[in-house]
């Protein structure tokens, strides 16, 4: 919402500066999001008077100027025909910042000659194209003032700021000047100038009717139409004062017809149409549109309709689209001779829906989707007959009118009280009935506290309060602590967001750096991750290849790996964690912590080392996992995950039949879909399936080192290659669960020695004693129970 | 004397002739082995009188012990001489590289997130989560943003396809939904910050499609408006980890609250690419808050005559970005390495209120 100081002040009386005023309206909710004073970047010129105006020495073209700034003289090499002695210019002197360049001035030296300032044209300026010449201010000038109230003297400048307002949806009164100043008045800012709108006699009946075609449901689309025949009308420009006006605020000047409904809409919120009374057949009805019938709008865009949408129609066609836009074939043009001017209030639900679905954005739209003031339809109809008649001539019909205003706002009981209590400051109850009535409101003697006619966003006490508050100003309000409920602030956060923060932690300690990357990607990577079905598609999205709900966090971090190693970082360790979808329900998410490896290993003097292979992100896998549920991970690891992965190097942990996470390399298939040419490992742990630790207090177990010595032995077993070591290492555990402490495998051998289709695994078994130390016969029986275990698996001991 | 004095000094001579330990050891057996010279010494004392044991005998002893020590510290001296000659031996350039090891990092937001948490954890609020893909109903309709009203136009919505049931969800466009979902499952008081993922349809220099909210609850009976600036006041001041901040709290709208207001902190632009908080003529904007809606607490089964609350949401991103002067919003998603080792935090800085939010 644009307006100017000067337009401003035609509603207020006030002597506050553009400043003041606005700090004012953001302090009253109305955010002033500029204020552009013309002269601003001007401060710094001021007015010359030129002395003498002799040939340049070396330049024929040139003139050696001596200008007065009032104290001293300067001497300037100008360009400009016009440089002539006596003249008052506008001076730059050296320092100044020339708005065209935003260069700052410096002394030059023009074909020998030392310049020290500058005379400006308009365009040096940026106050218009002239750069013909230099701008010569009238005679009365000062040398030496600043030069902006000279500029505004010579024409070439306005004085008056510019306010940008940004409203918000629920303040249609405020987009409009009078509706500025109103709340500006309440403020205690100055007086409000209201004027009772005078109506035009008319001279003749109407010879055209109004009727509203509704059915019962959708009689409150439009309760109230209005208008008006003016006949003998002469269109054209409108008064100069009206183009400026308009083009002061950034709006165009159409014609006179055209900008009396502009101006009457930007200065009180009432948005008006004019038909061409003579491109009319018939009488005018507002009614719904039929389903796909068509409007050609002033827009030159032709709009197919439905039965949701108002329109305002002839006997014969839909002629425009009610309060969004009039119609093309019925507008009024420079040969229009008689109008018929109509003011209605439509529904703002309805408004809003229809320019949504059109996509149609208009002044009217805005106006009446915010709500407009009912009140207001017959003022603003008299109001912009006084213009037509004043600016184009001709004379007036009588007033046909259809339907009838809406009733008045339901009062609000309301308690005075509530400012304090919810509102957390103590206003005077003086005040508070001051401010209300102010606004429009009416208020009686028991608090029953009536809305006015244009304000449709109050309906309750705490709408009233808000009114109060912001007019009597937030500042104001004191901070009040909040009470405190433990002496020391207790834990807040959840076993699962602990876990999550450990995971992310954990993870990055480890060496990954942490990626958030967006939640959709391209539904032909979702489709390689399990995903990519119809619900887990976004209607609407931003992008095509951001359309799909992804199914699984890897991809994101695949994709971010391969824009990384296009810029020559190959070798990565990234991880995420967030949300995957399973469908596209709410709460079919499940968070996850997933992470990657990618690149070979890195090159070292010292040789080896791993790259992004299948034993490194176990590892990593399983710290992570130490780190989430603070012990060892005990639960099995199977072989195989999801076809993302590679089919023979990656593995599964489950609980039961609850996945907790899948690992390994990536399969070269997705890789390529990707544009990755490096290898990749990952992980992803489903936080959600981990189940939580029993609580066993906070108390650990009681320390309790076994006083024994532990012994190791070494086991060498030849058992099928296919056989999983978990296997073993599971047979041999449960020889004696209580003596044996740890199996670990140190070596794994095919080849030479061991048959074909056979491999060697090699076991440490820690035997820790708990009671006795053991006797040889003890420790050989034990060893005896191992091979035994391993024999079942299909094992020999490898001698 | 002189025979024992002269026997002395030539095996001390020889001991410490001794270039390795292999003729050490010959001088060891030639002194005091079984048929050694010291040993043959000794083995003369059983001959001598009783008066001549008495002035020889500590002679004899003196000479055994002197050889012994003798021979230990030529040992050691030995030893010594062969670890040195080894370990000089094993001399490695220590300007080598090791092996490296890349240093993770936290994502601004995620450490910004543990910055806000330990902020409302010491003021007693909990932290409520919810899924990003939500009812309609929760993101707006419960939040008193009926199908047609104009703030649907100020959040454009992502929306799911139908789904197989024929019901169809959105992207949540704010984190409110989660503070919908407590107040139907919580009686008051409520005190709660509800962080995560938020989507509207915008993409442009300082709009992502995705971004981060963090929202805070209260319910209780007796709140008012002094609370709301209490709180964001505080909350704040502790953020920004700086004194002279000043706030601007200017009256607003939204339709979840009544009355709403939107908070400014001043701040000096004057230097492009800079800001300054605390002094300065720009204001920059925050976030939004109010007292929550009637019509909300309603509709989340919530006693309006008994209870009021207040709440506001801020940007997280926007948090991070002032704070720790990250100009663009969108380098926050792409996972540019770069990016994410400059502006990312060390895993072991955990914020903490004792220790400080941030180095």
């Amino acid at each position: 919402m644009k307006f100017t100081l000067s337009w401003l002040k035609e509603h207020l009386d006030t002597e506050a500066s553009a400043a003041e005023i606005g700090d004012r309206l953001t302090s009253i909710g109305l955010e002033v999001e500029s204020i552009t004073d013309p002269g601003a970047g001007l401060k710094d010129f001021i007015v010359g008077e030129v002395i003498t105006a002799e040939k340049h020495p070396n330049a024929d073209k040139l003139r050696l100027c001596t200008v007065s700034d009032g104290k001293d003289t300067l001497q300037i090499v100008c360009g400009a025909p016009n440089a002539r002695a006596g003249i008052k210019v506008v001076l730059a002197r050296p320092g100044t910042v020339i708005p065209a360049t935003g260069d700052a001035l410096k002394i030059g030296k023009i074909r020998d000659v030392e310049s020290r300032g500058m005379m400006c044209s308009a365009r040096e300026l940026l106050l218009g194209e002239d750069h013909n010449g230099i701008i010569e201010l009238k005679a009365n000038a000062k040398p030496g003032a600043t030069v902006v109230s000279a500029l505004v003297e010579a024409g070439l400048l306005s004085s008056d700021p510019l306010f940008d307002v940004s409203i918000t949806p629920n303040r249609g009164d405020a987009a409009s000047v009078f509706g500025i100043a109103r709340d500006l008045a309440a403020s205690g800012l100055g007086k409000l100038k209201t004027e009772k709108v005078q109506p035009v006699a008319g001279k003749f009946p109407s010879p055209k009717t109004i009727t509203l075609d509704f059915t019962p449901e959708n009689k409150d689309a439009c309760p109230i139409f209005a208008g008006r025949l003016i006949r003998g009308v002469k269109n054209g420009p409108a008064p100069q004062w009206v183009q400026d006006r308009l083009k002061s605020v950034g709006m165009k000047s159409i014609s006179a017809l055209v900008d009396a409904t502009n101006l009457i809409a930007q200065d009180r919120g009432r948005p008006l149409h004019v038909f061409d009374a003579d491109k009319l057949s018939g009488n005018l009805h507002a009614r719904m549109a039929q389903d796909h019938e068509q409007v050609l709008a002033l827009d030159e865009k032709t709009y197919v309709l439905d039965s949701e949408t108002i329109v305002i129609a002839d006997d014969s066609f839909a002629r425009g689209i009610a309060g969004i836009m009039g119609g093309m074939d019925t507008g009024s043009f420079e040969d229009t001779k008689n109008v018929f001017l109509e003011s209605a209030w439509f529904d703002p639900a309805r408004i809003a829906r229809a320019g949504r679905k059109q996509a149609i954005i208009s002044d009217a739209r805005y106006r009446f989707e915010r709500g407009v003031d009912p009140q207001f339809v017959l003022p603003g109809l008299e109001l912009c007959t006084q213009l037509i008649l004043e600016w184009c001539g001709g004379e007036a019909s009588d007033v046909v009118i259809a339907g009838a205003l809406p009733p008045p706002h339901k009062p609000i009981a309301f308690d005075p009280a509530l400012v304090e209590s919810f509102g957390g400051i103590q206003v005077p109850r003086d005040e508070i009935k001051r401010i209300l009535e102010a606004l429009g409101f009416v208020v009686d003697s028991n608090w029953l506290v009536v809305p006015p006619s244009w304000r449709h966003d109050v309906d309750g006490p705490a709408d009233l309060v808000e009114e109060v508050v912001r007019i009597y100003g937030l500042t104001d309000v004191p901070s009040v602590p909040l009470a405190r409920g433990n002496a020391v602030a207790a834990p807040v956060l959840s076993k699962s967001q602990r876990r999550t923060r450990a995971a992310r932690r954990g993870l990055a300690a480890r060496g990954f750096n942490e990626c958030v990357t967006f939640s959709f990607i391209a539904r032909d990577q979702a489709k390689l991750f399990g995903g990519g079905d119809d619900a887990r598609q976004l209607s609407n999205p931003i992008a095509s290849d951001l359309d799909a709900l992804r199914p699984s966090i890897l991809p994101s971090l695949l994709a971010a790996a391969a824009r990384n190693a296009a810029r020559g970082f190959a070798n990565l360790q990234l991880f995420e964690i967030g949300a995957a979808f399973e469908s596209g329900m709410p709460e079919a998410q499940k968070t996850v912590a997933a992470a990657i490896r990618t690149g070979h290993a890195e090159r070292h003097w010292q040789k080896g080392g791993e790259g992004a292979e299948l034993f490194a992100v176990k590892a990593d896998l399983l710290a992570a996992l130490e780190a989430i549920t603070g012990a060892p991970m005990s639960a099995p690891i199977t072989q195989g995950a999801p076809a993302w992965y590679h089919p023979g190097r990656s593995g599964t942990i489950a609980m039961g039949p609850k996945v907790i996470a899948q690992f390994g390399e990536l399969h070269p298939k997705v890789l390529a879909t990707f544009d990755l040419k490096v290898p990749a490992a990952g992980f992803e742990i489903f936080l959600d399936a981990i189940p939580d630790a029993k609580s066993k207090g906070k108390a650990k177990p009681l320390f309790a080192p076994s006083p024994f010595q532990a012994i190791e032995r070494d086991f060498a077993f030849v058992v099928d290659a296919k056989l999983a070591a978990g296997e073993i290492v599971k047979a041999v555990k449960q020889a004696d669960r209580a003596l044996i402490d740890t199996v670990s495998v140190f070596d794994v051998y095919e080849g030479k020695g061991v048959p074909d289709g056979k491999k060697s695994v090699a076991v440490a078994v820690r035997i820790q004693p708990k009671d006795a130390t053991l006797t040889e016969t003890e420790i050989e029986a034990l060893a005896q129970k191992i091979v035994a275990g391993a024999v079942k698996l299909g094992a020999t001991l490898r001698s | 004397m002189t025979d024992i004095a002269a026997l002395q000094s030539d095996i001390l001579a020889q001991i410490s002739a001794a270039a390795d330990e292999a003729a050490l050891e010959a001088a060891r057996v030639g002194t005091l082995g079984k048929k050694g010279s010291v040993s043959a010494l000794l083995a003369t004392m059983g001959k001598l009188t009783p008066e001549e044991r008495k002035t020889q005998g500590p002679l004899f002893n003196g000479l055994r012990d002197t050889v012994t020590e003798a021979i230990a510290a030529r040992k050691s001296q030995l030893g010594d001489a062969e670890l040195d000659a080894r370990l000089a031996g094993e001399t490695l350039d220590v300007t080598l590289p090791a092996r490296s090891e890349n240093s993770g990092t936290i994502h601004p937001i995620s450490q910004v997130l543990d910055e806000v948490v330990a902020i409302f954890a010491e003021l007693g609020f909990g932290v409520a989560e919810g899924p990003d893909v939500e009812f309609d109903d929760y993101n707006f309709t419960k939040l008193n943003i009926p199908p047609d009203h104009p703030a649907r136009q100020m959040q454009d919505t992502f929306y799911v396809a139908p789904q197989a049931d024929g019901s169809s969800h959105v992207l949540r466009t704010h984190t409110s939904p989660v503070q919908v979902r407590t107040m139907l499952n919580t009686k008051p008081p409520i005190r709660i910050i509800s962080p995560g993922r938020t989507y509207r349809v915008d993409s442009d220099a300082t709009h992502s499609p995705m971004f981060h909210q963090v929202e805070a609850l209260v319910v209780d009976k007796g709140i008012h408006l002094g609370h709301l600036k209490w709180t964001v006041e505080q909350f704040c001041k502790a953020f920004f980890e700086i004194d002279q901040i000043e706030l601007r709290a200017r009256p607003s709208f939204f339709p979840f609250t009544e009355p709403s207001l939107e908070w400014d902190m001043r701040c000096d632009r004057s230097v492009p690419g800079k800001i300054t908080f605390g002094t300065g003529n720009d204001w920059l904007e925050l976030g939004g808050s109010g007292m929550v809606h009637r019509k909300v607490l309603e509709n989340c089964g919530i006693d309006a005559g008994q209870y009021s609350g207040f709440a506001f949401g801020f940007g997280l991103d926007r948090m991070a970005m002032l704070k720790y002067g990250m100009p663009d919003i969108r380098s926050f998603f792409e996972s540019d390495l770069r990016w994410l080792k400059h502006y990312g935090f060390q895993p072991l800085d955990i914020p903490t209120l004792d220790g400080g939010l941030s180095r």
